[in-house]
């Protein structure tokens, strides 16, 4: 079957509320690697899910587990969205969708997982290894000897294009974009949702990063590109609501041409 | 999955690859000339994307030690692709059978795609329930259905190997099929 393509350990696995994928090519690593890495985000969802009511997040976010209780991965994934927060001058608040005010640092426990997976599986042996989490992941080594991990940025207004491929090696790729599910970003100064841009995205060594920059530099419009090139380490590509695509230096030198 | 050996893997991957694999687009590759002078701006030749307006920004590339606010060039800018939806090309041949994907529930409601297989080929998916509901959703489910049928169908032929930018409904969809696939044995 032509799909098969390269020798791979493929695992996807519904949790979290979206679907996570890992894909290893060889070297490979023994199944119990990848059990303990889909064991990895489940147990993730338990004690990070916001919208379960005995989660240590819930727990902490309603005051029931003071914070200094909570476990130290929970409170770091805290306090990494408090220097997200900080970081972006706002643009990105995980906290920003609660009407009730509540501490909640589900914006950033995603890609936190799927790094913190990554790391697992590196441990374990993985060089060349993508794991994914929503349309966000990170990609290390190569999928085949001498080539990066072609991804494909989608394509805002049509969905089953890319708008561009990136060769990735050892980079985490975050989008963000208002394009199947409107309105859950707003300018946390303005309160508008932003309308310049149809999707941004983010690359960098850090998907829990990557993805709070996407969302912030989404919100900030056109400019946000600048503003992760800032950034040391990342780069941005944004797809304009008049349909231009605009990218930073470094996605420059990871743009692959496509067929 | 408790799956072993490299058939149920390569079937695995369909799901995968499912979720991932989006068709490139084949454009007039233009040389970009509207690239900007940051750090890494060379001359950006891609198939990708066309060029078009102006290069935004054009700054120093210079960002302070541990700035929050950089003033980074921007590296190029361009124009997106021309949309045209390819069509689905179906295989005919004796020997095809359809399998029920199982239902699965998203966060904007359930998806169950009904597959046709000729031998372990991937011939036809028919979505038998998307979210529907409110007109959002009911935009959104009748704009993504047929897109991931053909994603699906041109899955087996994959030119990429990931994709950002994927949905809750494409993951309902990937779930389903895989359902269908593993009750069909292959």
């Amino acid at each position: 079957m032509q799909a098969v393509g390269a020798p791979r350990q493929v695992r996807v696995e519904h949790v979290m509320g979206t679907t996570v994928s890992i894909d290893v090519r060889e070297p490979f690593v023994a199944e119990a690697a990848l059990d303990e890495a889909i064991a990895w985000f489940h147990d993730v969802d338990r004690r990070f899910s916001p919208y379960r009511e005995d989660s240590e997040v819930t727990r902490v976010g309603t005051g029931e587990l003071a914070f200094e209780e909570a476990s130290l991965d929970v409170r770091a994934v805290f306090t990494l969205a408090d220097v997200l927060r900080d970081a972006t001058d706002g643009y990105f608040d995980a906290a920003a969708h609660r009407p009730d005010g509540r501490r909640d640092p589900t914006g950033v426990t995603k890609g936190w997982a799927v790094d913190e997976a990554l790391y697992m599986l590196r441990l374990a042996g993985a060089r060349n290894v993508q794991v994914t989490a929503g349309g966000d992941l990170v990609a290390a080594g190569e999928p085949e000897p001498g080539r990066p991990w072609r991804i494909g940025i989608r394509h805002p207004g049509v969905p089953d294009r890319v708008a561009a491929v990136l060769g990735v090696s050892g980079l985490a790729v975050a989008t963000s974009g208002l394009y199947e599910r409107g309105g859950h970003i707003r300018d946390p100064h303005s309160g508008v949702v932003p309308a310049a841009l149809r999707s941004m995205t983010v690359v960098g060594p850090s998907l829990a990063v990557a993805d709070g920059f996407a969302t912030a530099a989404f919100a900030m419009g056109e400019r946000g590109v600048a503003w992760v090139a800032g950034q040391p380490g990342f780069g941005a590509l944004a797809i304009t609501s008049d349909d231009r695509v605009v990218w930073s230096p470094l996605i420059e030198e990871l743009l692959l041409a496509t067929e | 999955m408790p799956k072993r050996g490299a058939f149920a893997l390569g079937l695995t991957a369909i799901a995968l690859v499912l979720l991932l694999n989006f068709q490139t687009p084949t454009l007039s590759p233009t040389s970009a000339a509207g690239t900007a002078g940051g750090t890494g701006a060379g001359s950006a030749t891609t198939g990708s994307i066309r060029t078009g307006g102006a290069a935004t920004g054009g700054g120093t590339g210079a960002t302070g030690p541990g700035g929050s606010t950089g003033g980074a060039a921007t590296g190029g800018s361009g124009s997106t692709a021309p949309a045209t939806t390819p069509a689905a090309t179906p295989a005919t041949a004796a020997g095809k059978r359809t399998v029920d994907g199982s239902v699965v529930n998203t966060r904007f409601g359930a998806v169950q795609v009904e597959v046709t297989l000729d031998g372990s080929t991937i011939v036809d998916v028919a979505a038998l329930q998307m979210p529907s509901g409110d007109r959002r959703t009911d935009q959104i489910s009748s704009y993504a259905e047929p897109v991931l049928r053909t994603q699906a169908l041109q899955a087996q032929s994959a030119n990429i190997d990931g994709i950002s930018g994927a949905t809750y409904t494409s993951s309902g969809y990937a779930r389903s099929l895989q359902a269908a696939l593993d009750s069909a044995g292959i």
